[in-house]
């Protein structure tokens, strides 16, 4: 027990170590001291490699070039160094994190997609599932999903962001709150499907449809009303991700794709889609994911998911040293493309642009990146975003008094990260 | 085209995924792919109640039939009194004055019930039947799912406790803050709502 509780804190220095956040004297004196503490209480200690790769580790040999390297193997395995891990709760009902920290790029590695589940991930036979197509069709159709993907598939990048990302960060945000606590239900991937237009066409959809009912195949039965005219705009039913078949979290054998809608919209492991008139007010669309606001109503169907940056690194729990730091992070908008993300060094009394790496894909999450000289002083570091409608990410402020404190959904505020004179970096929610 | 297609609908869809080799009989645009199913497929999964009585079966269940079922198959979970168990299972009951009047905006602390927030009484029926109980979910018959929405509704103070509930009489049921769900008026562009 007390050596595994070791190897915890080994592997987070060394992880710390490879993302170059530690000096090798700090490794060397352990985790234990300061920042090691606040690692530790911070955020959630990830698997040991004991646990990520089996028991029988090979020692580390002081030369690599001295001795011959592992065999090759049927399923690749991360290095031993790096334990990237979600925040699992252990309840059916509930959330894990995508680690934002850790990751580069924008495509999440589809182990470490965010997952939000209303009762626990159903096992799927792929052989026995079917699509069932009802309600105003002219012709009823049920789809095996061997069938689904005979039809003329598409490929699209494409970020899913639950409703909820953010909420602690909105309304109680903490100093030692990591990337993955302030907005880890998000995550990116290379989707492939048939465009839903396509399987409407196939089973003929009714000029009087306006809406359709979503269910999927777990043990609630999720179920959500979506307009038809988001289907015959850019929604797929998918059934790979980052090109292999869908992780059973991610809705393995099939899911619905709602670009830039939130995520609950998107109904994992699909088994049916009823053509209808008017939304079938399931619990999902009434008791939750309704926005409460401080006249006294409530938004409902606030499906789009507003434009929102976050800076992943220097981040808590770094430390840093005076010298050059990139200033990364990621940018999306429900509403298309990202067109700027800026970058504020000094508290947000001036702003640079950051540079985008890549295309900026509609409704994709962009990494940007802003170079930047640390001198010592306390600073803190912010990012906002704008999208291609001209929308600019808002202050926390600006939407809490729009919204309210309490309001329930889609929490789209800039934030930043406090560097303090001793180079520890707390998150600064209060924007 | 984008305009054109939402415009003409499923002709013009047809007309767009049409490079199907249509040599058999197939409507042009579709691929003859899968097939029609049974009716028996579909009540299989055809189980959605909507306010406008769409898809509610037949069957009939008391307030007092409910409530006896609640304590069986509810309260392990939601509490006796539906306060609910945080995180995971929500509460059900409750119309206390604090939380009355919907302020949830302002006081994240405020507890949303049933009776205080759910904008239509037929999304009870159709939770309760799709995913309830937690131990052994979509196990209720038609009558037990009527008799635990019609104690939900009369603990939550919007139907008498004598009540009787069916289809005819659930769509009926008018939720005290029904009024109060407004569409979203989020546009994009400059302005933050």
């Amino acid at each position: 027990m007390k050596r595994e509780g070791r190897r915890d804190r080994q592997s987070t220095a060394a992880r710390a170590f490879v993302r170059g956040e530690l000096t090798r004297r700090e490794l060397l004196a352990g985790a234990a001291g300061a920042v090691g503490g606040a690692l530790l209480a911070g955020v959630p200690v990830p698997a040991s490699a004991a646990q990520v790769h089996g028991a029988d580790l090979p020692p580390v040999p002081a030369d690599p070039t001295k001795v011959q390297g592992a065999p090759t193997s049927a399923v690749g395995a991360r290095s031993r160094f790096v334990t990237p891990a979600r925040t699992p709760t252990g309840e059916v009902t509930g959330n894990s994190l995508t680690p934002l920290q850790d990751l580069t790029g924008t495509i999440t590695p589809a182990d470490l997609h965010f997952e939000r589940h209303h009762a626990g991930v159903p096992l799927i036979d792929p052989t026995r599932h079917a699509l069932t197509i009802h309600g105003l069709v002219r012709r009823p159709l049920r789809l095996s999903v061997e069938e689904i993907r005979r039809f003329p598939q598409v490929t699209r990048i494409h970020f899913v962001e639950c409703a909820g990302n953010g909420r602690q960060a909105y309304r109680d945000p903490k100093p030692d709150m990591t990337p993955q606590h302030v907005a880890g239900l998000t995550a990116q991937s290379e989707w492939t499907g048939v465009p839903l237009k396509v399987l409407f066409a196939e089973a003929g959809v009714k000029p009087g449809a306006t809406w359709f009912l979503a269910e999927g195949g777990d043990a609630c039965v999720m179920a959500r009303s979506i307009p038809v005219s988001k289907a015959m705009d850019d929604a797929l039913v998918v059934w790979a991700q980052n090109g292999e078949p869908l992780r059973p979290e991610q809705g393995f054998p099939l899911r619905l794709l709602l670009p830039g809608w939130e995520g609950n919209a998107n109904v994992k492991w699909l088994r049916r889609l009823e053509l209808g008139t008017e939304p079938w007010m399931t619990r999902w669309e009434t008791s939750k994911y309704t926005d409460p606001l401080p006249n006294g109503t409530a938004r409902q169907f606030s499906f789009v998911l507003d434009a929102k940056s976050i800076i992943t690194f220097p981040a808590f729990p770094n430390v840093l040293t005076r010298g050059w730091w990139p200033v990364t992070g990621i940018a999306w908008s429900g509403r298309g493309r990202v067109t700027r993300v800026e970058v504020s060094v000094d508290a947000g009394r001036s702003w640079h642009d950051a540079q985008l790496q890549g295309p900026a894909l509609p409704k994709a999450h962009v990494r940007f990146t802003h170079h930047w000289r640390w001198d010592g002083a306390e600073t803190v570091l912010l990012s906002r975003t704008t999208d291609e409608t001209g929308y600019v990410q808002p202050t926390r402020a600006a939407l809490v008094g729009m919204r309210g404190i309490g309001t329930d959904f889609h929490f789209n505020q800039m934030s930043g990260w406090h560097v303090t004179r001793d180079g520890r970096v707390l998150f600064h929610g209060d924007t | 085209m984008r305009l054109t297609l939402i415009a003409l609908g499923g002709a013009a869809l047809a007309a767009c995924s049409g490079n199907n080799p249509s040599a058999n009989a197939l409507e042009p645009g579709t691929y003859g792919l899968g097939r029609a199913p049974t009716a028996a497929e579909v009540a299989e999964v055809d189980i959605d109640a909507a306010p406008n009585g769409h898809g509610l079966p037949s069957g009939s269940g008391t307030a007092a039939q409910g409530a006896a079922l609640f304590r069986t198959q509810c309260a392990g979970c939601h509490g006796d009194k539906g306060q609910g168990m945080a995180p995971v299972f929500p509460a059900l009951i409750g119309r206390d004055t604090a939380s009355e009047g919907f302020r949830f905006a302002s006081d994240p602390k405020l507890v949303k019930t049933i009776g205080n927030y759910w904008p239509y009484a037929t999304t009870i029926f159709d939770y309760v039947r799709r995913a309830m109980p937690h131990t052994a979910p979509g196990s209720l018959t038609n009558d037990q799912v009527y008799a635990l929405t019609a104690y939900l509704l009369a603990a939550n103070q919007v139907i008498p406790d004598g009540a009787t509930l069916d289809s005819a009489r659930l769509v009926r049921v008018q939720m005290p803050y029904h009024d109060r769900f407004v569409p979203d008026d989020r546009r994009g562009g400059p302005t933050v709502r």
